[in-house]
């Protein structure tokens, strides 16, 4: 390599640190700090006035099963929120990207859209009022099916989740399936493949990274909810984000809140970690999620 | 339409049959009363610019279109109906479309791994190797399909398109994505492959020379009809009209209209007044008085000289002027202009003496009436 071309790749470099350094500060401020100050709290003692008292003790680790309903909730819901979101999303997205005319498809991706546009809050109140007790359950007694309740039920809190997250689950399988050459689907039909086997074999394994970012990214924000189990959980389906306020806001009890945080993370990353491993090995050679 | 007529005594020996099939897209006739039948183990190309059908035509045969009348038989079966993966036909596509999460064995064995009851690894591996030694790839199983070359990615899709041993193998414009060197290598690969497997090969392209090259027989296809079906010699001698002369090789065309006709052929008035005969083609349409058509010149029928060396007994002479000369090794092209005539083509040996000629000189180009045809306009 020549003298000048060493000076301009260390300059390309200097450049890219330059351009690095605004986010790296943010991430170091905001959340690896944090993060470290959450670990500290994790292992100190509650103040007898609240908030935290410097200490060392696992004290804080040991008593999590003291939350083990809001621990229950968000490790059964949070996947299950997921799972319904892709059986639910996948055939829109499928439709969306393969099947819709340019128009139908433009047509229907406002519709997906257009919610947002109305405040995440208000939208969840509306759930509220049509699975509260004078929405849905006055209209089923009205037709004769008496004593159905769906507020403050994980079924309401799942309703609130996937109406929620169902867009964030779509858009990234959608491109996938957008990018698909259409014409692998006829090669393969021409091959022999029935039009289930080509699904199988081809759309599928070539839509799996969409699959595989979507299910990521409503996981990850589910595992962290929160809005949602207050508003339609009431006090009854809470998550771990619903016990993080309450020990840190009623009960200022930091060091606990901040043992169930530091769990929260662990989870997350250990459950992250394991799907995707065990999706790469699957997706590598023999590609197939089924 | 000039087609090998079904022969209903010989049903056997046609791997594929078109009866007067119709297929619309909107308002378009994208296929348009086409009839013709492919006799067995033979190479058949379909010729014509975009838009002609001739895709349409393939993807008829290969059942990713569905006929809006008309009849279609592979190997004697009715196929109207049957959709693509039931059809014993398989297909080469324009870009391969090979399968990009998977490698080159996997991809060739994809056609075999479809079938019930699907055969054990070890016989879909055997075949896989076979077709691949086929193709002469035999080295890259493991590959991923993205580190070919366009080359060696075309002898995979023909690799996996030949295990499952169809009844016909349909080319779509498969050469057009090569550089010119490797397409002519594959056009002579191709043709070997088809004699060895002895199946009948339907080949789609705009390319006149790779039609001509590689096939038994041509269907030049206009607007959705087939124009004129043959062997390369007939369409070559003997074109029915204008467009196939044009489709096919090169020709100069001088056009006019008739003003009178006999048994063998007709005499035509340019716009300029000149008055030019010609033979009928052998298997062209016939003119009557007041029709337009053309006089049809090839240029390599057409001889040069310098004004004092005209030879005699020539039917045509016009005086000239040399626009352009392009030495093209053993043989030379030359771009002239000739009263009356327009611009023309000359094609000449590198043993003429009209090599010495150059560019701004004057000269006489002529012809005899035996050499030209005379083509009705279509």
């Amino acid at each position: 390599m020549t003298d000048a071309a060493t000076i301009q790749e260390t300059r390309q470099r200097r450049w890219a640190y330059a351009l690095l350094a605004p986010s790296a500060f943010w991430y170091l401020a905001l959340l690896i700090l944090p993060l470290i100050v959450v670990m500290v709290y994790s292992v100190g003692e509650r103040a007898p006035t609240g908030g935290y008292q410097a200490a060392f003790t696992f004290d804080n680790y040991l008593n999590l099963g003291a939350r083990w309903t809001a621990f229950k909730n968000t490790l059964t819901l949070a996947p299950a929120g997921t799972l319904i979101c892709l059986l639910a999303g996948y055939p829109l997205a499928y439709f969306l990207a393969v099947k819709a005319s340019p128009k139908t498809r433009l047509l229907l991706l406002i519709l997906v859209i257009v919610p947002f546009w109305t405040s995440f809050l208000i939208r969840t109140y509306a759930w509220m009022f049509i699975l509260g007790g004078r929405g849905l359950p006055q209209l089923l007694d009205f037709i004769g099916i008496e004593g159905v309740r769906f507020i403050n039920t994980p079924f309401s809190v799942l309703v609130g989740i996937v109406y929620a997250y169902l867009p964030l689950m779509v858009f990234p399988i959608f491109v996938s399936l957008e990018k698909l050459d259409k014409r692998l689907l006829e090669a393969s039909e021409d091959l022999g493949a029935s039009p289930f086997a080509t699904f199988r074999q081809v759309t599928l394994p070539l839509s799996a990274p969409g699959v595989i970012t979507g299910c990521m990214l409503v996981f990850i924000l589910l595992m962290g909810e929160y809005l949602i189990p207050q508003m339609l959980g009431g006090g009854k389906v809470f998550f771990i984000g619903n016990a993080l306020v309450d020990l840190f806001l009623q009960s200022l009890n930091w060091p606990f809140g901040s043992a169930c945080a530091m769990a929260l993370v662990v989870i997350m990353v250990v459950t992250v970690t394991l799907y995707l491993k065990a999706t790469r090995a699957t997706g590598g050679r023999d590609v197939s999620l089924v | 339409m000039a087609a090998t007529a079904p022969d209903q005594t010989d049903q056997g020996s046609y791997d594929v049959e078109f009866r007067s099939v119709v297929k619309h897209f909107g308002d378009v006739k994208a296929v348009d009363d086409v009839s013709f039948a492919l006799k067995r183990g033979s190479f058949h190309s379909f010729l014509g610019p975009s838009g002609c059908g001739k895709t349409t035509s393939l993807r008829l045969i290969a059942g990713f279109e569905q006929p809006d009348a008309g009849a279609i038989e592979i190997a004697g079966q009715s196929v109207v109906g049957v959709p693509a993966y039931r059809r014993p036909v398989n297909m080469v596509f324009q870009h391969y479309a090979l399968f990009p999460h998977m490698d080159v064995a996997a991809n060739v064995g994809y056609g075999l791994r479809q079938r019930k009851p699907r055969p054990s690894e070890s016989e879909v591996a055997a075949r896989v190797a076979e077709a691949l030694e086929l193709v002469r790839l035999p080295q890259l199983a493991s590959r991923r399909v993205w580190e070919l070359s366009g080359g060696q990615q075309q002898r995979v899709a023909l690799a996996r398109a030949l295990i499952n041993r169809p009844t016909v193998l349909l080319l779509d414009e498969p050469l057009a994505a090569l550089d010119r060197k490797l397409r002519r290598e594959m056009q002579i690969e191709l043709q070997n492959l088809q004699r060895e497997v002895g199946i009948t090969f339907v080949l789609v392209t705009h390319d006149q020379e790779e039609a001509l090259s590689m096939s038994d027989t041509i269907g030049i296809m206009k607007d959705g009809k087939v124009v004129q079906f043959g062997t390369p010699e007939e369409l070559y001698d003997a074109p029915v009209n204008r467009y196939v002369a044009d489709f096919v090789g090169e020709s100069n065309f001088f056009p006019g209209s008739v003003a009178s006709t006999d048994r063998e052929g007709a005499t035509l008035v340019t716009a300029s007044g000149l008055t030019l005969r010609a033979p009928y083609s052998r298997l062209g349409t016939r003119l009557s008085p007041g029709d337009r058509g053309s006089i049809a010149v090839r240029p390599e029928a057409i001889g040069l000289w310098r004004p004092t060396r005209v030879p005699a007994g020539l039917d045509v002479t016009r005086p000239a002027r040399l626009l352009n000369r392009i030495y093209l090794g053993d043989h030379s092209e030359f771009q002239i202009e000739a009263e009356g005539l327009g611009p023309v083509l000359v094609r000449l040996p590198k043993s003429d003496e009209a090599q010495e000629l150059e560019p701004g000189d004057q000269v006489v180009m002529g012809w005899n009436h035996e050499r030209a045809l005379a083509l009705g306009e279509g």
